[in-house]
């Protein structure tokens, strides 16, 4: 009789079990097909030459300074993107947040709206905005603020501005998520005991929404480690990218081999930084699975 | 990869059998688009009637990695490609190409023995040429690559393709070196000269859209273009001007792959498709030249569309025929590794 009691439950369990894996199964099948398999296979490639092991992708890591420089590129537009969108989105993010629900989310549509055109397109409209015949030049040269067009695109500047405006609801809507969730009660105990809007600002708000920060600046960060069309069309060949260095070494020199090791690079740096962002906050936290 | 195969490319290679026994076959491959388009009526459509067989078409944008995994497995199914004579050379060192039998070639031997290699024939020749805008230097613009160099004489922007073939030659040319004592280039004179250019080089294009949308919006008074992507914008209507003077001849080569499932045909349709009669058809539906001079002797195409033509013997006289032999060179891949960490620095 004990043991008839303790079985069947350990056989619902049992199949339970099984039926989420049943569940699970299409999903997996797809990450495991369309993700993992090829990972492996990129990352056997990085280090087959001639039909033998090789390190020699990798070594020109350390020899060819135009990786080098790629690179550094590469994590300084990351940083610089990054900052801009921490500086632009944050306001934005705390109005969202203490506004009336109405309003807050008229202000989340407007932050998302541009979410739903091309990447592409949105390149394009900067190049139309910022280019030397553009609206931008055209404005400041008949208003005479300049005498001559500046130059606003096909440059840093102008991947920047646009990487930035592409990024951007990725950096506000972690920060509403957290700032939302901060009860309204403790930034006024704050004032209740005394302390100057700026003063309770920076010693709770702040404090307090650092998860979506840090979430925020993960996310813009990596996004821009990985960015490709957009500094291609704006960068006007100068703003060399880790991702335009894997499609030359396919394009014009049909490295599959140095290519394949570039991108396990960078796909570690963005493992090492992620695992970095883990000890500040969980990894589904940036993800804003909850 | 950026390969599609057409439907009756697969369905030629699976029917094959049957099929090759009712009536002759090849699967030719070129890189897709309008260019292919305008190929059709000019020269496969022709050809397959004048022989009577069948041409199934296939396009690859950069046919070279698949050319590497079809030979690979020793049956491909392509016959024929359309594709950089560049391909067609390293090919055949690689053992993926055939090696041309001339003899079955009739029609090659009015082609001149610069624009043919031990792989190919050519097929169409395009110009990478001096473009700029007139509404800024009115007449006057700048007719060569030293007054392209030259920034006080010509003030205003400046692209050049983020590429060194043809932009080292420019450079060269630029600072004096005579057009006939180019090859071998002198590459750390040609980086020298461009470094000093570079600050004044507001682009460096990756994409023909992208040259000619540069031109078009005004955004660059002047830069080095292919001369289609060019023409293309003039007859938008946009204020711009060009001169073959000093442009890079380029072609694009016919070559067989090697274990080609229709060897014989393949060979049928190569000479037919670089005779001087077919190749004349060409100007009439793109702004590629004949990769076979004799076709502007054959009266089809006017003389005012031959002052268009890269190809035409007047223009081909004032230009410079890109050394693909050097290109391919230990030397030539050297410098295309060079390019990446000048334009970093």
């Amino acid at each position: 009789m004990s043991t008839s009691s303790v079985n069947p439950s350990l056989a619902h369990q049992r199949r339970e079990r099984r039926l989420v894996l049943l569940l699970l199964a299409p999903a997996l099948a797809v990450v495991g097909g369309l993700l993992i398999v090829p990972l492996c296979w990129l990352a056997w490639q990085s280090v087959r030459q001639d039909g033998g092991f090789t390190l020699a992708h990798y070594a020109r890591f350390l020899t060819d300074d135009v990786y080098w420089m790629t690179f550094l590129q590469t994590f300084r537009m990351a940083f610089i993107v990054t900052a801009a969108a921490l500086i632009l989105g944050y306001p934005v993010a705390y109005v969202a947040a203490g506004a009336s629900r109405r309003w807050s989310l008229f202000i989340l549509a407007m932050v998302v709206l541009p979410f739903w055109t091309s990447v592409l397109v949105r390149a394009y409209a900067w190049l139309i905005l910022l280019q030397r015949r553009g609206l931008v030049n055209t404005a400041l040269t008949e208003l005479g603020l300049v005498d001559a067009p500046l130059t606003l695109v096909n440059n840093e500047f102008g991947t920047i501005v646009a990487t930035v405006h592409i990024l951007l609801p990725f950096m506000v809507l972690p920060l509403y998520a957290t700032m939302q969730k901060i009860p309204p009660e403790l930034t006024m105990a704050g004032s209740s005991l005394g302390g100057t809007p700026l003063h309770v600002f920076l010693r709770v708000f702040l404090p307090l929404s650092m998860p979506g920060v840090v979430a925020g600046m993960v996310l813009v960060f990596v996004l821009t480690l990985g960015f490709y069309i957009t500094p291609e069309l704006l960068g006007g060949g100068r703003t060399y990218m880790v991702s335009m260095l894997v499609s030359r070494n396919i394009e014009v020199y049909n490295e599959w081999g140095a290519a394949s090791s570039i991108s396990v690079v960078l796909l570690a740096c963005v493992f090492f930084i992620f695992r970095l962002a883990s000890f500040v906050i969980p990894f589904e936290r940036i993800m804003g699975a909850r | 990869m950026r390969v599609t195969l057409s439907i009756p490319a697969i369905m030629a290679a699976l029917l094959l059998p049957a099929a090759a026994a009712s009536a002759e076959q090849i699967t030719f491959v070129s890189q897709g688009g309008a260019y292919q388009e305008a190929q059709t009526k000019a020269i496969l459509d022709p050809v397959a009637k004048l022989l009577g067989i069948t041409i199934h078409q296939d396009s690859s944008p950069d046919a070279w990695p698949v050319l590497k995994t079809q030979t690979a497995t020793g049956k491909p199914i392509w016959d024929v490609i359309d594709t950089p004579t560049k391909d067609c050379i390293r090919g055949g060192e690689q053992g993926m190409i055939e090696k041309l039998d001339f003899s079955r070639l009739p029609n090659a031997a009015e082609i001149p023995a610069e624009y043919k290699t031990e792989y190919s024939v050519p097929y169409e020749f395009y110009s990478s040429v001096l473009a700029f805008n007139t509404k800024k230097y009115g007449e006057n613009g700048p007719k060569s690559w030293a007054d392209f160099w030259d920034v006080e004489k010509f003030p205003g922007t400046r692209a050049l393709r983020s590429h060194p073939m043809a932009t080292l030659e420019a450079a060269l040319l630029a600072d004096g070196v005579p057009a006939d004592k180019l090859y071998p280039l002198d590459v750390d004179r040609a980086f020298k000269k461009l470094e000093q250019l570079k600050p004044h080089v507001t682009v460096w294009w990756t994409s023909g859209a992208q040259s000619a949308q540069l031109l078009a919006d005004g955004e660059i008074d002047m830069e080095m273009a292919w001369n289609g992507r060019v023409t293309a914008v003039i007859k938008e209507g946009a204020p711009i001007g060009y001169t073959f003077n000093q442009g890079f001849l380029q072609e694009t080569s016919l070559c067989i792959l090697k274990g080609a499932p229709n060897l014989d045909t393949s060979y049928k349709f190569l000479n037919a498709a670089i005779s001087a009669d077919i190749q004349a058809n060409f100007p009439a539906y793109i702004d590629y030249g004949p990769g076979n001079p004799a076709a502007y002797k054959t009266g089809k195409i006017a003389p005012e569309r031959a002052a268009q033509m890269p190809s035409s013997p007047d223009n081909a006289a004032r230009q410079i025929l890109i050394s693909v032999g050097w290109w391919s060179s230990p030397a030539g891949e050297e410098a295309q590794k060079r390019w990446a960490s000048f334009i970093q620095k």
